[in-house]
Formats: structure tokens, sequence, C-alpha cells
């Protein structure tokens, strides 16, 4: 009983994952279906492998707008470039644009002392701007199937894009919970200038996580687009907004200095279950957005609540 | 000689204090000549008429978004907002004639509007995120509304509705009277009424205005009114000039907005900020793209640039109030 009252306080998300996934069960006959778990999981892997990158970047007390930008580019570079130098080279290639477009963003923030806000709006932007000057507003598509059939691909029972997913959450949370870099994200979040005065290299610290956060950024183009097998330049539009909006619900604060990868993954299922459960029950997906806002607002509204109470306990 | 130097160094305070203080304006004055010798047709009237109608959707909007970010807050379902009363006032124009669809159009913004000014005003809830949940909901409603089909208006030359796209006032375009208009009206009431100071109170420091007796939520949720009221007179300009919408009509418009407050020096940190240089920051964003595509760019070249100008503009005025170019922490 004090376990589950710990997992309401800390992980609300959870409960709200169990409900709907109860919900859906009696609502549809195949949501139960082992096959309809793997297409969750695959399905979310994309936002879900951004919002990784991003919990780490909002512990920091930063945030990164450009994520959607990002991720058209590196699938432009990964599906444009690999007819050239081969499939291999072409993701490496993406994956680095990625890395590099992080390390500016994290630069310009370090350096300047401007927000990451206006940074991150600038790029996401200009970085777009970037798309349609390498894609001339092609689409491109992927000439070898190998490309395509990687991202249907399984190994064992579960599918590919969900094992890199799921490995990359494992390694995340060990990073956050289990290392120095972790201890540090959420020192620099909850207090700047004690993390300064602490010793902590704040700008170096942050430029990491910027990286981090353009690497997943670039990884998710990489395997959205071999699951499509193309690349669009529109490609990942509002994808910020999914991902902020994953990782608020998740429970991590936009002023910084706590939240989970665990939460995280908790706010990727939640979206990713109710669209999928909304569809089986043939809902049309209009309604997901409507519902998708409103839970947003609850949960910020019911966590503001419990935090009081919280407060208030630890008052008396 | 002493007083010489001593006059020199006041001049190049009183050229820093210039700079920090209308560094817009002369960014405006520089890109305005830059771009006039760079290509003949810019300087055109027509030309400047251009920029200034194809600014009027985005500047309006900026209009309310900058009382907003004054207050404290963000707006980012502005966006959303647009497309919902662009296609509320379309598709209610031929049913119900343009007069009452313009007045359920207004209402019904306002309405949002309202339900996002109490949830960020009086229930205090973190402004980012819940523009964000709204800018989710009303794509949904807009959605859920035309059934993903887009509206338009049948009778397109026998309406007066026609007037606000696409007609002009004393030889005006119209969208270019209603937006500099709203921004001239704004930035009265931001200068010269007691609301305008308590909305700067607000954003610049919540607890003292409270202390000072300003009832704080009441000030946040008109800021939100302010801000929907602009996006429903951008709706009727948009409608207007389109005489139909598609569904998604506003998407992104949100971040353009921002970009065009953000350039006008309007700090995202609330109490300070002006609705005229706001305009100039938006002006400044479509001037930029008008010589660009004047110059044979590309029109995707002008992302590239507002990139570098929206981060540059923000750096100089960081800059110059911490007084050296770059931070010092490790």
């Amino acid at each position: 009983m004090q376990q589950l009252k710990q997992l309401v306080l800390t992980q609300p998300i959870w409960l709200f994952v169990i409900a709907i996934t109860i919900f859906f069960s009696f609502g549809s006959p195949h949501f139960l279906d082992v096959q309809n778990f793997k297409n969750i999981l695959v399905q979310t892997s994309t936002i879900g492998l951004i919002a990784l990158g991003m919990t780490f970047v909002m512990i920091n007390g930063n945030i990164d707008l450009s994520v959607g930008a990002v991720v058209a580019l590196s699938a432009s570079l990964a599906v444009g470039l690999q007819s050239e130098v081969g499939i291999l080279p072409a993701v490496v290639v993406a994956l680095a644009a990625g890395i590099g477009l992080g390390f500016v963003n994290g630069m310009i923030v370090w350096k300047t002392g401007v927000d990451a806000f206006i940074v991150t709006l600038g790029a996401m932007i200009g970085v777009r701007g970037l798309v349609f000057l390498y894609t001339q507003e092609q689409s491109f598509f992927a000439t070898n199937f190998a490309y395509a059939d990687f991202g249907m691909s399984a190994v064992g029972p579960l599918p590919t894009l969900a094992i890199i997913f799921l490995g990359f959450a494992a390694l995340m949370h060990w990073i956050l919970t289990s290392t120095i870099h972790g201890r540090n994200t959420y020192a620099v979040g909850g207090n700047r200038e004690a993390a300064i005065n602490a010793g902590i290299k704040v700008g170096p610290h942050m430029v990491v996580n910027f990286m981090i956060v353009g690497f997943f950024a670039a990884l998710a183009g990489v395997t959205l687009s071999t699951q499509m097998g193309a690349a669009t330049p529109n490609l990942g539009r509002d994808f910020e907004l999914w991902t902020i909006t994953a990782v608020v619900l998740g429970g991590t604060k936009l002023a910084g200095g706590s939240g989970s990868v665990i939460g995280t993954l908790g706010g990727v299922l939640a979206i990713g279950i109710l669209r999928n459960g909304m569809n089986l029950m043939q809902v049309p997906a209009f309604y997901v957005l409507v519902i998708l806002g409103v839970i947003l607002i609850a949960v910020l509204f019911i966590d503001r609540q419990v935090g009081r109470k919280g407060a208030q306990e630890l008052r008396t | 000689m002493a007083t010489d130097i001593k006059t020199a160094a006041d001049h190049g305070a009183q050229l820093k204090a210039l700079l920090a203080q209308q560094g817009i304006l002369i960014a405006f004055i520089v890109f305005t000549i830059g771009f006039a010798f760079s290509s003949d047709r810019f300087m055109s009237a027509d030309n400047l008429m251009t920029v200034l109608r194809q600014a009027a959707i985005i500047g309006t909007i900026a209009v309310g978004v900058t009382v907003v970010v004054i207050g404290g807050n963000l707006d980012l379902s502005v966006g959303s907002l647009l497309s919902f009363a662009t296609v509320l006032v379309v598709d209610l124009h031929d049913k119900i004639g343009p007069a009452p669809a313009m007045l359920v159009m207004f209402v019904a913004t306002m309405g949002i509007g309202a339900i996002t000014g109490f949830l960020v005003g009086y229930l205090r809830l973190n402004s980012l995120i819940v523009t964000l949940g709204m800018l989710s909901a009303i794509q949904g409603i807009v959605l859920i509304y035309t059934g993903g089909q887009n509206v338009d208006i049948r009778e397109q030359d026998g309406t007066w509705f026609a007037v606000f796209g696409r007609g002009y006032v004393f030889g005006i375009a119209t969208p270019i009277v209603i937006f500099l208009g709203l921004a001239i009206l704004m930035e009265i009431v931001l200068r010269r009424t007691s609301y305008g100071r308590k909305v700067f109170a607000v954003g610049g420091n919540p607890t003292a205005a409270v202390f000072s007796g300003i009832n704080r939520s009441r000030m946040v949720f008109t800021t939100y009114l302010i801000s929907a009221f602009a996006v429903g007179c951008a709706a009727v300009i948009m409608g207007s000039r389109v005489m139909g919408s598609q569904n998604n009509v506003g998407q992104g418009y949100e971040l353009l907005v921002l970009a065009g407050v953000i350039l006008g020096g309007t700090s995202l940190l609330g109490g300070s900020g002006s609705v005229l240089k706001t305009v100039l920051g938006v002006l400044i964003l479509a001037i930029i793209q008008n010589a660009l595509i004047l110059m044979g760019y590309p029109y995707y070249t002008q992302w590239l640039v507002t990139w570098v100008v929206i981060i540059l503009a923000v750096w100089l005025d960081v800059a110059s109030k911490r007084g050296r170019l770059f931070t010092t922490f490790n």
C-alpha cells in the first residue's frame, strides 16, 4: 500500500498508463494482442527516442525546440546519401549532423547566455531551411530495400526498433541515476549558481546534453525513415511539441532539477497507447488531439495539487 | 584635452545606450537601406505595401502575443486558434451572413482565450504547457468541426466581407490598416493607461504587483483575452483574403509570431517590451523574406537568415545588459 502510494506520488503517469491499458482491453478485442503491443512500441519509438534526450536537456532547465527539424535533416541525409556512399556511412553522417547541431545549440546557449528556448527556436526555423536547401524540396526514396527491411525487422520476438528504443531507455536511465554526468544533470537544473560554485563545469555539461538530444533526434530521423523507406523535407513537424508533451506528462519539470527516464517512458507510452487504443476503437484521430491537450493540462494541475500537499506534509 | 576625452567617453556611453534601447529600430533602418541598394524593385511603393500586407496577419497576432509576454507568460496556442477562428468565420459566412459570422467567431475565439486565461491566470498553471495543451486541443476541435474538410465561401464577389482582406481604406490596404491600427491602439493602452502599467507590473515583479494591490490573476486573464481578440482580427483578414480556409491554416504561426516578438526585444521573462518594437521585429522578418526573394534566392533562404538574426539580436541585447559579450562561467 505504501509502495502504491509512493508510485502514485512519484510516477502518476504510470497509473494512467495502467488505467488506459485496462480500459482499452475492454474497449477493443484486438488491443491485448501481443502483436499490438509490438506495434505500439514501434510507433512510439520515434518520439520516445527524442524524449530520452529531451529529458536530460529539460532536467538541465533548458529545452530544445529544434528536434523536429533535426529529424527531417537526418532522415534526408540518411536516405539521400546512401545511394552514393552506402547505407552505413550515410547513417553515420546523419547522426553526426544531429550531434553537430546539438553542439552548435549548446555552445550558443553556453557562450552567449541567450535562453535555450530562443536559441533553439531560431535553430528550429534555420535547420528546416538547411533541410530544404539540401533536399531542394524533394522527397527521397531508399533504393536499397535493405534499408526499409531494417525498419520491419525483428530480433527474436521483438521488433528491432523497439529493442533500440528500450535499450537506449535503459542506458539513459542508468546514466541519469548512476553516473556523475547524471548527478550533475540534476545539480545544474536544480540550482545553476550552486552547481558553478560546486565546481561543476556547467557550460560543457550543458553542451554534452544538447549533443545527446541532437543524437537522439537524428537517430529518430533514421529509424523513422527506415519505417517508411523514404524521407520528406516536412518530416518531423510538431515533433518538438509531442516530445515536450511526453516529457512533461512523465513528470519532468520545465524549471529543471527533477524528472526521470522512467517517467518519460510512461509519458511516451501514454500517448502511444491512447492513439493506438482509440484507433482500434475507431475513434477519429481528431479526438486524440483534444484528449491529449486536456490530459496535459490536467496532469499539470494534478501535479501542482499533489506538490502542494507534499509541501504541506513537509511543513507539519 | 581631459574634457575632450570625457566627452568622447560620454558619447561612447550614449551610443551604447542608444544601441541597446533602439537597436531594433537601427537594425530596421540598416536592413531597409541595405536592401534598397541590392534591388531596384525593393524601394518601390508597391513592393513596400506588399511587405506590409504580407506581414499583416502575423503582425496582428504578434501585437496580442506581445501583451501576453509583457505580462510574463507565453501563448503557443495562437496558431491553432487562428485555424479555429478562420475556419469558423468562413464556414458561418454562407450559413448566417458575414456580420453574425464575425460576431460568433469573436465570441467563440475570445471564449477559448478566456479558458486559457483562466488556467494560467487563476489556476496559475505554467503558460508554456497550458498553451501547448490548448494548441493540440484546439487543432483537434477544428478537425472535428470540419470533419477534416477545407471550407470556403461560395459567392466571393458579392460579399462585403471581402473588404477586410482585399479592400482598401483611403487607398491603404485594409489588412495594413487593421494591423497598424491595432498596434497603435495597444501601444497607447500599454503606455498611457493604468491598465498598461499594471500589465508591466505583473510581468516585471508579480509579488510586488500583488502587494501594490493589483489583481494579478485578473490581469493575466485579460492579456489572453487581448491575444485571442488579435487572433480574431487576423482570422478576419485571413478568411477574407483567401475566401476559404484549410483546417490547419495557422499551423506553425505561434513560433513565427514569437520570433517577431523576440526580435522586437520583448523579454520572455516579462515586464518589458513594446508593441511598436514588435511591429518592427515582424517587419524586419518580412523585409528579409521579401528582399531575398527579389534577389532571386529560394524562399527557404529566409529561414537560415532568420536563425542568425534572432540569435544575434537577443545576444546583443543580453550582452549589453551583462556588459560583456560572452558569459564567464565554465
